[in-house]
């Protein structure tokens, strides 16, 4: 295998050179960036960086994961999805309505009861501390979990019903959104460390199945609970946390958000990178890179990957709430796999996983060349059906531009492919300095 | 009588065909494992490009059933097998294999089929549209009802002609793989290398050969599950990711790398899925008046609505997980 290799380039560190591959590859970005904003106006093309900003904190989230640890996240979207409900559910006005009609009571005394079940399943799983045999306590516990399941579920169903023909959802907090991000982040942080506790000590594929599957689970749950989120009706316009753009100007607006979360990437990205070189993070490397001598090292392997995979999680979180009230519209159905998990993947494969500066690149081209390609994409089809029927006389169907943009998905599989094969470390690699 | 009636055409048909597509992709998925030692998530892609072969050779030829008195879908399955096996080498020469010879971890097999899968869809999407499509182009779906010979039941139990096929492919299919593991040389050199790779190798077994048939086989098992999953209900370009979960659910509680598992973790999961989202208020209609109030008067019983029907698999592969990580047969690889 290829961990036994006695000459590794990548290995030998050049503290002195002149870092002529960021300065090329950034000069490009830039050129980039400028010639949108030359092509599309100034309000389109600071939208765009927002937006790629926000991809940039998920991108870094991603990066720690598989870069600094090897763990193959698969379900992005549902973190984005998570702290994109979370911004929403803060920020948004109360419903003054139905807090004060006695159905909010109702709500509430569901929710103790549900906390109930939880006491009393939890107790009955501890049963085998006062000599209840096993397997009945193991029978006793799925039981009582079951009934309190169907208990709740059924007087959940009636109230929720009841609100949503009532008082169409139950509103925001009316809280300052940055809250909702901070909060976001904590609740995709919690949701993370269930899925690792389950599966990280297990084989890394595991991972990879059951986070696609909680993603599209997170999905499911935020598009049929209508009383939560107004499912499919979806909720809009979410506040900023700065002025918005019916006060200030959409450029203007929109340069002032950039400037949030160019600063929460900057700190970030100086955590990150001081956590990198740090004792912490030459011990995360060592786990990566070669888990049986650093368990016997005595390091706790399960415990610190758990720690990287929900330190990962909590970026997602975060930036995926940073991009929902960008979006100011929150509609669980825009969600989309490719949208939120496999660009986010792209990034961080072709950025160069584990180097952060690499994965930020990775971002903002990644995003600019995805933007940029819906527009290219129809026009080089209207070209070619105005071509075709001009000379052949095609008869073209309808749903051709849909059929256009799915293209897209076949572009990026290509370039995941593309890039594991021929660039695995991606266009700015990691550089792992020897110590001693 | 009519509720029993009720019960055995929503669990225990139902039950048995999505099992029995769960069952048929599960093995395939845990035939790539157990030889390549990955997780291969392009299979549920296979199985809805399969599909979408025998939907293009049907519009292609839609009078040809009609010569065997069999749905058009059917007789060019064959065919679709041919052509998704091919799909399924080609695949793995251009994408897995320069990999494979580089020694990659398995997770990034695992990302790089999760590449494929995009591409595979993205090629199906262009051209098929976004839309469903019937795979009965000519033909009728027959529709099957069998009375009871009771004076009290109304209702007859339903079965659809795509499920009669469905039922009896299930059965050629796993009655054919066992013949071909435990009978013929290859299948025995299989498991060999499931077994032991290296030492497969040493006692003359040609690897790259075995992958090959791994593929071939794979790929005809994929193509089949997707026909008979379209043929059921109606063909999707984007099924993938919600077939995904179920069918690594049903591999993963079978125990990885163990085909005989594969069959019983995907009827499993596919039961557990139609007795979740099954109403059994249903089943206590007739008791209604001996029952409490709060009960009889329930309304939906269901443990899930059949929105979240995928929180089924997912609930099943974290208790596997949790309780028995080899699954219930003791699967080779953890």
């Amino acid at each position: 295998m290829s961990t036994q290799q006695t000459h590794r380039e990548d290995l030998v560190a050049s503290p002195s050179r002149f870092p002529l591959r960021e300065a090329v590859l950034f000069t490009i970005l830039l050129a980039a960036i400028v010639g949108v904003y030359t092509a599309m106006g100034a309000a389109y093309s600071t939208r765009m960086l927002v937006e790629a900003s926000c991809y940039a904190i998920l991108a870094l989230g991603l990066t720690i994961q598989w870069g600094y640890a090897g763990q193959f996240n698969a379900g992005v979207m549902g973190f984005v999805a998570l702290g994109g409900y979370c911004a929403m559910a803060f920020s948004m006005p109360v419903n003054g309505e139905f807090w004060a009609s006695p159905l909010s009571g109702e709500l509430g005394m569901v929710a103790l009861m549900a906390l109930g079940g939880v006491l009393v399943v939890v107790g009955a799983s501890k049963l085998h501390r006062l000599g209840v045999p096993r397997p009945l306590r193991t029978g006793l516990a799925v039981a009582l979990a079951l009934l309190f399941y169907l208990l709740v579920s059924a007087r959940l169903g009636v109230v929720t019903e009841q609100i949503e023909a009532q008082y169409d959802y139950i509103g925001g907090l009316g809280l300052p959104p940055w809250l909702g991000w901070i909060v976001g982040g904590a609740v995709a942080g919690l949701v993370g460390y269930f899925i690792g506790k389950v599966c990280l000590g297990l084989r890394s594929d595991y991972l990879a199945i059951a986070t696609l599957g909680i993603a599209e689970i997170i999905k499911a749950v935020l598009k049929n609970a209508d009383w939560l989120t107004r499912g499919t009706a979806t909720v809009s316009p979410l506040p900023w946390p700065v002025p918005g753009p019916a006060e200030v100007g959409f450029t203007l607006a929109r340069v002032f958000y950039f400037s949030i979360t160019a600063v929460m990437i900057v700190a970030i990205f100086l955590l990150l990178s001081r956590a990198y070189h740090a004792p912490w993070g030459r011990m995360i490397r060592a786990i990566r890179d070669n888990e049986v001598s650093a368990a016997a090292m005595g390091k706790d392997i399960n415990h610190r990957r758990l720690e990287i995979f929900v330190l990962g999680c909590i970026l997602m979180g975060i930036g995926g709430a940073a991009l929902g009230s960008f979006n100011s519209l929150f509609d669980p159905q825009g969600y989309l796999p490719l949208n939120h998990t496999f660009l986010v993947l792209v990034m961080v494969i072709l950025g160069g996983p584990g180097n952060n500066l690499g994965t930020i690149f990775g971002a903002f081209a990644v995003y600019i060349i995805w933007v940029m390609s819906e527009p290219l994409a129809l026009a080089v089809l209207d070209l070619a059906i105005a071509f075709g029927e001009g000379s052949f006389g095609w008869e073209t169907s309808a749903t051709l531009d849909s059929r256009a943009l799915q293209a897209r998905v076949f572009v990026i599989g290509l370039l995941i492919s593309l890039v594991l094969r021929f660039a695995p470390k991606g266009l700015l690699p990691e550089k792992v300095k020897h110590h001693g | 009588m009519n509720e029993l009636v009720f019960f055995i055409n929503n669990v225990i048909v139902a039950g048995s065909v999505t099992g029995s597509i769960y069952a048929i992709g599960a093995v395939g998925v845990t035939l790539v494992f157990s030889i390549m030692r990955f997780a291969h998530f392009a299979h549920a892609d296979m199985m809805t490009f399969g599909a979408f072969m025998v939907l293009l050779l049907t519009l292609a030829f839609p009078g040809a059933g009609a010569f065997l008195g069999l749905p058009t879908a059917v007789v060019m399955l064959p065919l679709a097998m041919v052509l998704t096996a091919g799909l399924a080498v080609g695949i793995d020469k251009v994408f897995y294999k320069p990999l494979r010879a580089h020694g990659v971890k398995p997770i990034v097999m695992v990302i790089a089929s999760l590449g494929v899968t995009l591409m595979l869809q993205g090629l199906i999407r262009v051209f098929a549209g976004t839309s469903g499509e019937n795979l009965y182009v000519d033909d009728r779906k027959e529709i099957f009802r069998l009375a009871l010979p009771f004076e009290s039941v109304r209702a007859p139990i339903v079965v659809t002609e795509p499920q009669i096929i469905l039922f009896v492919l299930t059965i050629i299919c796993i009655v054919g793989l066992h013949l071909f593991l435990s009978r013929s040389r290859l299948g025995k050199a299989m498991r060999a290398m499931s077994d032991n790779p290296d030492l497969a190798r040493a006692s003359g077994i040609n690897n790259n050969l075995i992958v090959a048939v791994t593929w071939v086989i794979v790929g005809g098992l994929a193509a089949i599950a997707g026909t008979l999953l379209s043929l059921d209900v109606t063909f999707k370009p984007d099924l993938s990711f919600f077939l995904l979960l179920p069918i690594f659910a049903a591999a993963i509680v079978g125990g990885v790398g163990h085909p005989y598992g594969a069959i019983a973790g995907g009827f499993l999961v596919g039961f557990a899925e139609t007795l979740a989202v099954f109403n059994w208020g249903v089943l206590l209609r007739p008791f209604r008046d001996s029952l409490p109030e709060w009960l009889a008067n329930a309304g939906n019983l269901a443990f899930v609505g059949s929105e979240y029907k995928i929180v089924v698999p997912f609930f099943i592969l974290v208790a596997i997980l949790v309780w028995r990580p080899t699954g219930i047969f003791k699967g080779k690889v953890i």
